[in-house]
């Protein structure tokens, strides 16, 4: 154990084992740890417990529609991207219930939770992801409206980051110029090396957790090998999207015939908006029991693929295919910007891979711009 | 709710049958004789609001299957004396006959959809019966996509959600037993099965299941029957 504490924006090196270290410290602080975990084919966010619950050896092949785990030949510990979760997840859950009410004589009354909100610790947060929650705390908390089940599960949240040196087939964060590095929004950023982690430090909390681990200060030789692995990540990327003049571009083309051409091979399913881990639109149902003593309201994950979503008096705001896959690339690469001041994606490729049809938005707004056909 | 809904006939559960009007009509069953067609424009005159449950009243059944077949040829072979059977040449939903006012799909229904139902009709609100995709459950509940991530044929992107989205969270396909969902594109996802490895035939028969008379599943079924190597 090293006496002093790492300092805030230094580098510091841990062995692969002493990870488990780490995760000791914060589950003593009181953390629940959400990581990556095979499960169902394929590796998702759940929560973990030991070094042996991430899916050391493991890779993942994705392309547009298709998902594929693999053994690697070696025992790296972040050797895969991203998968079909993400932590929108744990800070915006699928289904909430904000409160609940109850008949009382010629009235009711308003129940909502006392629970505290849980207390995660995300582990291999990769850069796309960090710079997603830096957009969804635009959205719900940045605002002028704050949500409050979002601001206090994210305000508890501790961000072990991991940068990613073998970019995935459908990634494009070096266009979107998300990543692959680690720039800021964690406690801890891990560079994977051969033998041991890279760790950056990017916060007191992060320093302060170090101190329970094993750790020794990065010599030159680590820091070079982990800049030529970024270097090189960068130009591995398996897509790339070209942000020129974004908005422009599709406001001026909101009659383009391109967008009746992915209406035919769209399914409106609303599988890419569940999985974009920006993507935070939501529909508000309400319970009651038989009897009407008891009622509740419930925020459930919607999508503005879905046609009860745009549903207003008198009408369905986007009633085809056409118009909801529209919708949903103009909000991502151009409205956005005009509400929350950046772009609504991060490069992160879950759309692409996790759409049943594989469609690509990368061609799609290439098709748009005309640079080259489907 | 035993004080706010009388059942007034439900032969099955009890024996006394109240004389109608009704306030509200349950149908199952698809119509497949003339005398349910007679019977259900009885039934829709006695009934304030008529809600037909279960993929049979629906769209038909799997039952409906005979519609693209002779169901003379069925009765010649089943029965010992086919001249007992009178029944029509198909099976259709009730919405052929009458008009429905409230549809609760499933084969089986959801027993949480049939109870927010009636509930709402009790309290006056609008019941949370969705029309979108199977596929939002499965993403709101966590469960991996069996289709991307398996390789598995998965009616889910095309049928309407409900079901809790039972078949992928146990490593199946959606068998799409709540019918289509609002708007279906099986021409597309049934040319990905097909670039998956699955034939036109086999497309065709995923469609033409228990929903395979809904309008949108049967023009699929037809037209990759169509594009099937004939036999």
């Amino acid at each position: 154990m090293t006496e002093q504490t790492p300092l805030l924006g230094g580098q510091v090196v841990i062995s692969k084992p002493a990870l488990q270290q780490l995760f000791d410290a914060l589950r003593t602080a009181g953390y629940s740890l959400i990581g990556p975990t095979v499960r169902e084919d394929a590796i998702v966010y759940d929560e973990i417990a030991q070094l042996t619950d991430i899916p050391i050896g493991w890779a993942d092949e994705q392309a547009p529609g298709t998902y594929r785990l693999r053994r690697r030949d070696d025992q790296a510990h972040f050797g895969f991207v991203v998968g079909p979760h993400s932590w929108k997840r744990y800070l915006s859950p699928p289904s909430l219930r904000l409160f609940a009410t109850r008949r009382t004589g010629d009235g009711f009354s308003v129940e909502t939770s006392n629970d505290p909100p849980p207390r995660y610790a995300f582990i291999g947060v990769r850069a796309c992801d960090l710079v997603a929650i830096a957009v969804q705390d635009r959205v719900f908390v940045e605002g002028p409206v704050q949500e409050p089940h979002y601001k206090a599960r994210r305000e508890r949240a501790f961000v072990l980051a991991v940068n990613c040196t073998e970019p995935g087939g459908t990634c494009f964060c070096a266009s979107m110029r998300t990543g692959p590095r680690c720039s800021s929004g964690f406690d801890l950023a891990l560079t994977e090396l051969d033998d041991a982690f890279l760790c950056e430090v990017g916060s007191a909390l992060g320093a302060q957790m170090l101190s329970a681990v094993e750790w020794r200060p990065a010599g030159a030789f680590e820091l070079s090998r982990a800049r030529q692995a970024m270097a090189d990540a960068l130009t591995r990327m398996g897509r790339g999207l070209n942000t020129h003049n974004l908005p422009e571009l599709l406001y001026d083309n909101l009659e383009h015939p391109h967008w009746a051409n992915v209406a035919e091979r769209c399914l409106s399913c609303a599988n890419c908006t569940m999985v974009c881990p920006t993507c935070f639109c939501s529909d508000v149902q309400e319970t009651s029991d038989l009897v009407g003593e008891t009622a509740a309201r419930v925020r459930v994950w919607d999508s503005c693929f879905n046609r009860e979503f745009s549903y207003v008096f008198g009408g369905h705001l986007r009633p085809n295919t056409r118009a909801r896959y529209r919708q949903w690339l103009t909000h991502k690469l151009a409205s956005w910007t005009d509400q929350y001041g950046v772009l609504g994606c991060v490069g992160c490729g879950r759309c692409i891979t996790w759409c049943p049809v594989g469609i690509d938005l990368t061609q799609e707004l290439a098709a748009i711009r005309g640079e080259g056909q489907l | 709710m035993a004080d706010a809904v009388e059942i007034a006939y439900f032969v099955e559960a009890r024996r006394q049958v109240l004389p109608g009007p009704y306030d509200v009509t349950l149908v199952e069953g698809s119509i497949t004789t003339e005398e349910e067609i007679e019977r259900i424009k009885e039934v829709r005159r006695q009934s304030g609001l008529l809600v037909t449950i279960g993929a049979c009243a629906t769209s038909g059944g799997i039952q409906a299957l005979r519609n693209w077949a002779d169901v003379g040829e069925f009765t010649r072979t089943v029965y010992a004396s086919p001249e007992y059977i009178h029944t029509l040449d198909r099976s259709r939903p009730v919405s052929d006959f009458v008009p429905v006012d409230f549809e609760l799909r499933g084969c089986p229904i959801s027993k949480q959809q049939l109870v927010d139902l009636v509930t709402s009709l009790l309290i006056g609100r609008k019941p949370s019966v969705p029309e979108h995709a199977v596929c939002n459950e499965c993403k709101r509940h966590g469960t991996v996509c069996v289709m991307v991530a398996q390789g598995i044929p998965c009616l889910g992107p095309a049928t309407q959600a409900g079901c809790g989205a039972i078949c992928p969270a146990y490593n199946r396909g959606c068998y799409g037993c709540f019918g289509p969902m609002e708007l279906p594109n099986p021409a597309a996802l049934g040319a990905r099965f097909i670039a998956m490895g699955q034939t036109a035939r086999d497309v065709s028969r995923a469609f033409r299941s228990f929903n395979g008379y809904s309008a949108a599943f049967r023009a699929a079924s037809e037209q990759f029957e169509k594009d099937a190597i004939p036999r």
